[in-house]
Formats: C-alpha cells, sequence, structure tokens
C-alpha cells in the first residue's frame, strides 16, 4: 500500500513538473506601477472612522516590483457595545506596508511585511506568495502563507495579551472564453491567544460579566469569482459584470455568505461608472448569548458574533484625467459611496429592548497616478 | 444543507463548468481579458479599504483579492 501510495505521489510529482515545463506560456506580468492617495470617510452605528491611506508601486527592469502603503484611521464616538458597557473613545491607528512581487519567466514570487499601531493593539504580519502561470498563460495558481503576532492591551492598565495568526492560501484563475474569465480561492486562518476584546462584556440573567472565548478559532473561506466583458459594437470593452460568491465557516460553529454584484461601465470615454451590490448572513456562534441564563465555559455577546444580516448598495465614480495630468503618465479621480444596513435576529439593544439595526455611510475619495 | 455538501456542490459546478468551456484563447484574442475593467482588484488600495471595513463588523474573513494586514480591529 505504502508503495502504491509512493508511486501514486511520484507520478503526481512528474505530471506536475511536466506541466510546468512543457507549458513555458507567455511571460507574466508584474502589477501596474501606480500611485493612489485616499481619504476614507465611515458613519454608521454611533461611530465615525476617516482618515488617508496611500499605496505606491514601482517596478525595476520588469524583473521587481516594490510598493509602500500607509493608512490611517482615527475612530470616534460610541458603537452599541460602548453605549451600553464602557464609556466613548478616540482612538487612532496607522498602519505601514512593504512588500516586493520578483518575476522569474511565468513565475511571481512576493514578499510582505506589514505593522500596525494603535495605543491598545499591535500587529505584525509577514507573507510569502508564490503565483505560476501554466497552459500559456490561460490558468494562474497561486499560494501563499502569512505569519502575524498581536499584541492585545487595554488603556490605563497593565493588561497584556497574545495573538498569533497563521493564514494558507490557495486559489487558481481561468481564462474561458476571450470575454470570460473565473478564479476559485481558498484561505484558512489559524488563530490561538485572546480573542476577545478586553473591553466587552456578556450578560448573565441580566447582569454584565466579563466575556470568555475559546483561546483558538480555525477558519475557513472559498471564494468563486466571475468576470464577464460585454463588447462594444467596434469590438472594445464597453462594460463588465462581476459577481463573486463567498462560503465561510469556522470552528466557533459561524457559517456565513458572502454575495456580490456589479457593474463597471464605460458612460461616456472619461467617466467609468460602478453600481454595485452585496448581501452577507452569518449564523451565530455557539458560545454566543444575547442575555445567558445559567453560566458557561464560554460567553460572547459581540453583535459580530451573533446571528445577522448585511445589505450593501453603492456607486464608484472614475474620471480620467488622461495622459501628463498630474505629472503622471496617465492619471484619475475616483469618487465612491456605499450605503450599509446591519439587522440583527438575536442582539437587542438594551435601550429599547428590540433587536439592534443600523445604517452606515461609508465615501472613499481618491486619485491614482500611473507612472 | 451540511457545509460539506455545499463545498462539494460549489466544486462540482466548478468542476463540470471547465470541462464544459474548453478553454482555449488565443493571445491575439486576448484584448478584451487586458482591459483594465476585466481586472478582479481594479483598484487595490479601494479593495483593501472596505475590505477591513467588512472585517471588522462581520465574523467571516478570508478570500480576499486585496492583501492582508493587521487587524487592529478592537
Amino acid at each position: 500500500m505504502r508503495l502504491q501510495l509512493r508511486r501514486w505521489w511520484a507520478r503526481l510529482a512528474a505530471l506536475g513538473a511536466a506541466l510546468f515545463a512543457t507549458f513555458p506560456g507567455r511571460a507574466a506580468v508584474l502589477p501596474d506601477d501606480r500611485a493612489d492617495a485616499m481619504y476614507h470617510y465611515y458613519n454608521g452605528g454611533g461611530t465615525k472612522v476617516d482618515g488617508p491611506a496611500l499605496l505606491v508601486r514601482k517596478g525595476f527592469a520588469d524583473k521587481a516590483s516594490v510598493y509602500a502603503s500607509y493608512y490611517a484611521d482615527a475612530i470616534t464616538g460610541a458603537s452599541i457595545d460602548v453605549v451600553t458597557t464602557a464609556s466613548p473613545y478616540k482612538e487612532t491607528r496607522q498602519e505601514y506596508g512593504v512588500g516586493v512581487d520578483y518575476l522569474y519567466r511565468n513565475t511571481t514570487l512576493g514578499l510582505a511585511f506589514t505593522t500596525s499601531d494603535e495605543r491598545d493593539y499591535k500587529a505584525n504580519t509577514t507573507g510569502v506568495s508564490v503565483a505560476h502561470e501554466i497552459f500559456d498563460g490561460l490558468t494562474t495558481i497561486n499560494m501563499g502563507y502569512t505569519v502575524g503576532h498581536d499584541q492585545v492591551g487595554k488603556t490605563d492598565t497593565a493588561f497584556q495579551e497574545a495573538v498569533n495568526r497563521y493564514q494558507y492560501k490557495l486559489g487558481a484563475a481561468q481564462v474561458f472564453t476571450p470575454t470570460f474569465l473565473m478564479s476559485l480561492d481558498y484561505e484558512g486562518i489559524l488563530e490561538d491567544g485572546f480573542l476577545n476584546s478586553p473591553y466587552r462584556a456578556a450578560r448573565l440573567q441580566g447582569l454584565l460579566v466579563p466575556e470568555r472565548y475559546p483561546r483558538t478559532r480555525d477558519s475557513y473561506a472559498i471564494v468563486l469569482r466571475g468576470v464577464k466583458a460585454i463588447l462594444t459594437p467596434e469590438g472594445r470593452v464597453g462594460s463588465s459584470l462581476i459577481a463573486s460568491y463567498r462560503y465561510f465557516w469556522d470552528t466557533w460553529n459561524i457559517t456565513a455568505h458572502t454575495l456580490e454584484f456589479g457593474l463597471r461601465a464605460r458612460y461616456t470615454p472619461k467617466w467609468t461608472i460602478e453600481p454595485h451590490y452585496r448581501y452577507y448572513r452569518q449564523s451565530a456562534a455557539s458560545f454566543y448569548s444575547d442575555n445567558f441564563q445559567s453560566a458557561f465555559t464560554f460567553m460572547a455577546r459581540d453583535k459580530e458574533l451573533s446571528t445577522f444580516q448585511g445589505h450593501t448598495a453603492g456607486i464608484k465614480a472614475s474620471y480620467d484625467l488622461g495622459e501628463k495630468g498630474l505629472g503622471f503618465s496617465r492619471s484619475s479621480v475616483t469618487i465612491a459611496y456605499d450605503f450599509l444596513r446591519f439587522t440583527y435576529d438575536d442582539f437587542s439593544d438594551v435601550r429599547t429592548g428590540r433587536p439592534y439595526a443600523f445604517n452606515a455611510n461609508v465615501v472613499q475619495v481618491f486619485v491614482s497616478g500611473w507612472f | 444543507m451540511s457545509r460539506v455538501a455545499t463545498v462539494t456542490i460549489a466544486l462540482a459546478l466548478l468542476a463540470s463548468g471547465c470541462a464544459a468551456l474548453k478553454p482555449s484563447v488565443k493571445p491575439y484574442e486576448r484584448d478584451a481579458l487586458a482591459d483594465p475593467l476585466m481586472n478582479l482588484s481594479r483598484d487595490p488600495l479601494s479593495d483593501k479599504y472596505i475590505q477591513h471595513v467588512y472585517d471588522v463588523r462581520e465574523a467571516a474573513r478570508g478570500g480576499g483579492v486585496g492583501q492582508g494586514g493587521g487587524c487592529g480591529c478592537n
């Protein structure tokens, strides 16, 4: 049996090697040389979050592409958790990222590092990735591995806990026709450490008690995406339809479905308009309750672990500033607006006793330039 | 439906789709595929931001087209 298995593996390895060797394919390409500067704004559920974000990517000799990113947000207000269990807060977070992609024939190797810092939470992640094109560039296989180490604190206390995170990615993109491509991606995230918030409380017969979460969580996601071009009578891409579905499950007994549809249309030669819709639904964690009637080992009252639905309707409009605008070879300005609605089945607003729901408005304004 | 069954059906549908479509797109037929409107992540910074908006408000995570990063979401 073991010998047969060994032979089977040997054949599989030989087949894999043959595929990689026989289909050198067209040369893969690195991402565009591009710079983006954004202002983002979120307002909903009692909190306001806004700030700048930057991303600059530049290639060298068609062999390597390096990028640097910066993201900052300032959070003010009081979410429903804070209204009922703690005091309003003001918090800022800053995130820096750097990475490099190296291209060798039809294989791209990537290395990325991100560090995030706020007063009571620090996170560092390091990731490696590889993407390989086969079948004359019609199929791209990619995989990635990321390790993250977080430090969780509690403002004005000596509280200090750690979280370790290991992410595994495996995916494939496939061109099916001259106007249609799809991708299938899998991602597993394994976490251990202090996974709840040190500020939030559970309810036990109406009384507030500290939340207690398991110290491990494994989650898995499978995502299927498709893009279809709609051609003009001249044969150019006038618009495209994009759709995706994600199925998610984890060891806390949460399952979730995410469905997205969008249209990207060149309204005029200068304007591109993108209306889109997103639906999200999840079930509750096995240790979630709005109000526990007896004490359990694990107890949570985090609305993100309850049963709820989310709807997003949004529109994004980009205006092409043409060549040489802003000192770039090409540039554009984009404004995006999203309306979000979340409705909770088993998380009640303790101020009214009724199921909680909230709306949020999200605005992004950004300028993009291509070198 | 159990999640195993759901995943199996999704994979089977994808596999049958692959078989039925038999891709063979010649290099000179790839103009449309190279158009920016066909990119799964047309605006990487914007996609990363909106993914973060959802990650901190929903239990589901993973499988995004953007790059991962520290959570910092408590």
